[in-house]
This record gives structure tokens, C-alpha cells and sequence, in this order.
């Protein structure tokens, strides 16, 4: 992606529309309008967390302190193919049935 | 002995786990009259999203079988439950009032349901809340809003407005929530309810559709406290499916509910929470709390948490942030909606995905996924996300340099009432504000509890006072909580939720 995104608290249309692209979310004309002035007041508030004292401060990014978690290495009950499969808006021969993976081109 | 009601919708939790332990009302009963309940007045609040009515009735019989056969039995066996819709219930549907995961029925239980069901409280149903949990009023729902039992014009809070409602509505004793940013405590606030939002880690998210994941925790949520607690106690524990879940035992919240003593205890009032921007009737009845507590024998005094001016601003980075990693896995391949794009041949996976996406997310969660994924792009983390983050250990250190001074910390819940459906719809900043007291505890991992603490004087709608504890100390939340309750039940000559409307009047049901 070479798209540059535009100054902070400015997005453009165009910038909304390569954000909603990289979120794979397929957006009309009609909702990057509105999406684009409502995410400008979103951000303008949010770039208030720059005028924090954080000089010095390590980012915090969990509340607890993380220690890995490991279990027995036993077999346990694990859900069946027709279970797992169960809620898949496609299935065939026991998998997820997916359309393309792959560009034309 | 507590005598029940001739109407067993109003009994309390704990007073009817006492009848059907001496065996004066059984399950089967207990859960059918919420059942006539639900059916008589849910048309006009919408609480629930799916009722099981063949699902509870069973669970209430087979309690009842167990009880009579002697089984020893856990505190609330047999008193039924509402449960939001976030949490997986295996045969039974689960949308996260999201059209993306409409028709869904789990392979799997959460841990908080099974849970409940190893305890034997009857599941009444799925109540509706705002999509994936993302707001504050229930108006985010796929599948309509709540109402405010109190007022029908007006929001039940969010995002867990349904599980607040059945409270209200007594279309349940006791009901699950999930707090991410306060969406346990502000619908408990604006609808005269209780709801604790436990120690990140106290409960299990196991089964949970995640938000952001280290923000979310799920609690208990009940008309009284002691009915709270003691649905805490069944939720929380330590669960090896969950990484981030607390291995200890749950602290002693059902002993300091029924204690309910606040004796020589320091409660501290954040200065930050509760001047401008409140409403004057919610501080009113707050001051009013805390010249109770003081009466009690609290000795309350005031606090300074300099950085909670940043926590809202750092809360709406962080949480779309994660969110926006979290709800990739709606990719509709494996499960959930599947749509194809319009007008193109032999559409690819990715389009497929952009469609579905499109079509299956409503206004705020693509708002908030895009806002994430900005906060997150290269050349922008560090000025957004990164500062979010250390604001986040600021908050933390706030909190500790607090609680070095004080047992407990209170504030107002929320800013205001319940508002009128439709009025910050249109608005995000002013919707988010409502999170404005709340946000700190998630950010910072510390428990919290809402209570009522009465009827603002200018519109005679419900306010709440919130109170906070340091990290795992649950317990002194309902030491205070149950203490307060106790002091404000007696000077209003009885539950709050008593002077609600009541509904099943036609004549009270305007425009619903």
C-alpha cells in the first residue's frame, strides 16, 4: 500500500476510504460522507491523549501483569466436524467452503 | 424466613433462593411466572432478543428433581437469569445485536453459562444490548432498542440496556453483563438497578464475544446488592480457558454484603468526577450518598486523580484499537453472515468479506473499526496508540497514589438520566461522554459498582452513585454498597424500583 495518509485530525475522503479499505469494509458513497466528518471530531478529541504528561512514562497495555498460561499436555474434548461446521454460511466434504482466494490477474 | 410476594416477578434473588430452599415455591413456579411476565410486558420495553421458554422451564424441573432427591445445592439453584446476548449459550441463539451473527446458534457454552447452569439458575433468555457492545444506550442494537422501564421515551443505558430493562421490568431477578467502558454501571445507574463490574480477570471471558480484550470483563447484575453478590460468587473464579483469568478464589463479596458495614472505612471522592457537566439533580442525590456514608462512620475525604482528565480520550483509542483486531474474525467464512457483492462475477474472498462487512456491521462498529485501524497504521501509533497507552499507566498510578490514601473511591455513575431515544444518536463525542466516570476502572483493571442513589429532582428519573476499589479487592464494594442501600431503602421507606411506572398499562405506553 503506498497510500499516505493525510496530517493528524484531518482525514480526507480518500483517507477514509483506504482505512475502510485495509478494514475490508466495502462502504457507499453515502456512509464515506458521513464517515468522514464524524471521525474528524472522533480524532480531534482523541489527539487530547498528546497533551498528557507522558514524558518518561512506559505504555501500559494491560492491566494485569501477563505471565504465559500453559495446561497439561492431555487430550481433551474438542468439538466435532459437524459442530464446528455447524454455523459456516458454506460447507463441503467436511470443510469451509470459501469463494476465491486468489486475483484474476 | 422472608415472606414472598403474592407477584413472585417482585421478590428479590435472595429471598427467593431462601423459599425454594425450604421448599415453599419451586423453580418450575419461580420461572414461569417470569415467563407470564416477560410475555405480558416485553412487547413494550423489548429487553430480550430470544426467550427460551422450553429451555428454562426444563432447567427449573430438573433443579426441582434434584432438590427433592436431597442434592445439595448451590445458594441460587432454581432462580432464573437473564443473560446478555455476548455470552455463547450452546442451542441457543447469539448475536451480540449484531445482524453478523444473526440466526447463530454456539457450538459452546461461555464459562459464565456454564456456570450458571452447574448451579442450576433456569436461563430465561438473551438480552438485547448495543452491537458488539459498542454504546451506551442500547440504540446501537441491530435489532431495536430497549426502553427505560421508567420512562418509555427514554434509553435503558448501554451497551447492557437489556439486561438493566429485564431488572427494571422485573422480567428477571438477576441478569449478566459485561462491562468494557461501563456498560454494567451505566445502565444500572440510569435505571435504579445494581451491577458490579468485577476485577479484570474475576471473571472468566471465556465464550465472551470479545470487544477489547483488555478491557472487558463480565459481572453480575441484580435489584439489590446481596442479590449481586451472590450472583458474583456463582460467576467468578479462576477458569484455565481464560489466559487472563485471576487464579484465586473470588473475594468474599456475599459475606461484606450481608455485613454491609462501612465503620472506620476511608472512602475517597475523586474531584475529577463530578463537577462540570453533571447534572445537578445525579450530584445532588451523590452528595446526599456521602453524607450518609459519613453518618455510617466512613470518614470521607477528597481525592485528586490529576490524569482521569485524559481517560476518555486514551478509552476511544485503546478500545477501537483492539476492537478493530478482534472483530476481523468476521471474515464470513466459518461463521455468520455471508454476503456477495452486487454486480461482480465470481467475487473473490476478500470482496465477499468487504461486502458482508458492509452489510452486517451497523454505523458505530464500522466507525470504531475504522478509527482503530487508523490508530493503528504505521506512522500514526506512536501519537495515538502509544500515548493512549501511557495515559492508560497514568490512570493506573492515579489509582495507586489514591489508594494509598483511601479503602474506596465514589463518584457519580454517569453524568445525567436516562436521555430521550434518538437525542445523542446522531452525535458519537456526546454518546461517549456518557462513559465518562466509568472508563478509569476499565482502563485501570479495578473493580466498580453501581447503586441507586435516588430520583434526580429535575426530571424524577434514577441516578447512581458508583463506587471503586483497588484490584481484587471486590469485597469492599459491597461492604459499601450494601451499607448505602440499606441507610437510602430506609429513608425512602423502601426499594426505589417501587416507584416505577407500571407497565402493562396501556395507557402508559406512549409511542411504544
Amino acid at each position: 500500500m503506498t497510500h499516505r495518509l493525510a496530517r493528524m485530525s484531518s482525514l480526507s475522503r480518500d483517507d477514509v476510504a483506504h482505512l475502510a479499505g485495509l478494514a475490508r469494509i466495502e462502504l457507499s458513497d453515502a456512509e464515506l460522507d458521513r464517515m468522514v466528518g464524524e471521525l474528524g471530531v472522533i480524532l480531534e478529541s482523541v489527539a487530547k491523549v498528546q497533551q498528557a504528561p507522558t514524558d518518561g512514562v512506559a505504555p501500559m497495555s494491560h492491566p494485569m501483569p501477563l505471565t504465559n498460561v500453559t495446561r497439561p499436555d492431555v487430550v481433551r474434548p474438542t468439538l466435532g466436524a459437524e459442530a464446528a461446521l455447524a454455523g459456516a454460511p458454506e460447507a463441503e466434504q467436511q470443510r469451509f467452503s470459501v469463494p476465491r482466494i486468489l486475483d484474476e490477474d | 424466613m422472608t415472606d414472598l410476594p403474592t407477584d413472585l416477578t417482585r421478590a428479590t434473588a435472595s429471598a427467593l433462593a431462601d423459599a425454594l430452599a425450604a421448599g415453599t415455591v419451586s423453580s418450575v413456579e419461580v420461572t414461569q411466572a417470569h415467563l407470564d411476565r416477560i410475555a405480558a410486558v416485553d412487547g413494550q420495553v423489548h429487553s430480550y432478543l430470544h426467550v427460551d421458554t422450553e429451555g428454562a422451564i426444563a432447567q427449573a424441573r430438573e433443579v426441582d428433581e434434584r432438590r427433592r432427591a436431597g442434592e445439595s445445592l448451590g445458594a441460587l439453584a432454581g432462580v432464573p437469569i437473564a443473560v446478555k446476548d455476548v455470552m455463547t449459550t450452546k442451542g441457543v441463539p447469539t448475536t451480540c445485536g449484531s445482524k453478523m451473527l444473526e440466526g447463530w446458534i454456539p457450538p459452546y457454552d461461555a464459562t459464565v453459562v456454564t456456570k450458571l447452569r452447574e448451579a442450576g439458575l433456569p436461563i430465561l433468555g438473551k438480552t438485547n444490548m448495543d452491537e458488539f457492545a459498542m454504546g451506551s444506550s442500547t440504540e446501537h442494537s441491530a435489532y431495536g432498542p430497549s426502553r427505560n422501564p421508567w420512562d418509555l421515551e427514554r434509553i435503558p443505558g448501554g451497551s447492557g440496556g437489556g439486561s438493566s430493562s429485564v431488572l427494571a421490568s422485573f422480567q428477571a431477578p438477576l441478569a449478566t453483563g459485561t462491562d468494557t467502558g461501563g456498560s454494567i454501571r451505566q445502565p444500572a445507574a440510569v435505571t435504579a438497578t445494581v451491577g458490579t463490574k468485577p476485577t479484570y480477570g474475576g471473571v472468566s471471558r471465556y465464550g465472551l464475544v470479545a470487544l477489547a480484550s483488555s478491557l472487558d470483563q463480565a459481572g453480575p447484575c441484580g435489584r439489590t446488592v446481596l442479590d449481586t453478590a451472590l450472583l458474583h460468587a456463582v460467576m467468578g473464579g479462576h477458569d484455565p480457558m481464560d489466559s487472563t483469568s485471576i487464579d484465586a478464589p473470588v473475594p468474599p463479596v456475599v459475606e461484606a454484603a450481608r455485613a454491609a458495614d462501612v465503620k472506620g472505612m476511608r472512602i475517597g471522592v475523586v474531584k475529577e468526577l463530578g463537577g462540570e457537566g453533571y447534572q445537578p439533580g445525579v450530584r445532588a442525590r451523590f452528595d446526599e450518598s456521602v453524607a450518609l456514608l459519613q453518618e455510617l462512620g466512613a470518614e470521607v475525604v477528597e481525592v485528586s486523580c490529576p490524569n482521569f482528565e485524559y481517560a476518555l480520550a486514551a478509552y476511544y483509542l485503546i478500545l477501537p484499537s483492539e476492537a478493530s483486531s478482534n472483530l476481523a474474525k468476521f471474515d464470513a467464512m466459518r461463521y455468520g453472515l455471508r454476503v456477495l457483492p452486487e454486480g461482480v462475477d465470481d467475487p473473490s474472498a476478500e470482496q465477499v468479506m468487504a461486502a458482508t462487512r458492509d452489510a452486517g456491521f451497523g454505523p458505530e462498529v464500522k466507525r470504531r473499526i475504522i478509527l482503530g485501524t487508523y490508530a493503528l497504521s504505521s506512522g500514526y501509533y506512536d501519537a495515538y496508540y502509544g500515548s493512549a497507552q501511557k495515559v492508560r499507566a497514568l490512570i493506573a498510578q492515579d489509582f495507586d497514589n489514591a489508594y494509598g490514601r483511601v479503602d474506596v473511591l465514589v463518584s457519580p455513575t454517569a453524568p445525567t438520566t436516562a436521555f430521550k431515544l434518538g437525542d445523542k444518536l446522531e452525535d458519537p463525542m456526546a454518546m461517549y461522554l456518557n462513559d465518562i466516570a466509568t472508563i478509569p476502572a476499565n482502563l485501570a483493571g479495578v473493580p466498580g459498582m453501581s447503586i441507586p442513589s435516588g430520583l434526580a429532582d429535575e426530571d424524577g428519573l434514577p441516578a447512581g452513585i458508583q463506587i471503586l476499589a483497588p484490584a481484587t479487592k471486590d469485597e469492599r464494594l459491597y461492604s459499601v454498597g450494601a451499607a448505602l442501600e440499606a441507610a437510602l431503602v430506609d429513608r425512602w421507606g423502601g426499594p426505589i424500583l417501587d416507584r416505577a411506572p407500571a407497565l402493562g398499562d396501556a395507557a402508559a405506553v406512549k409511542g411504544a
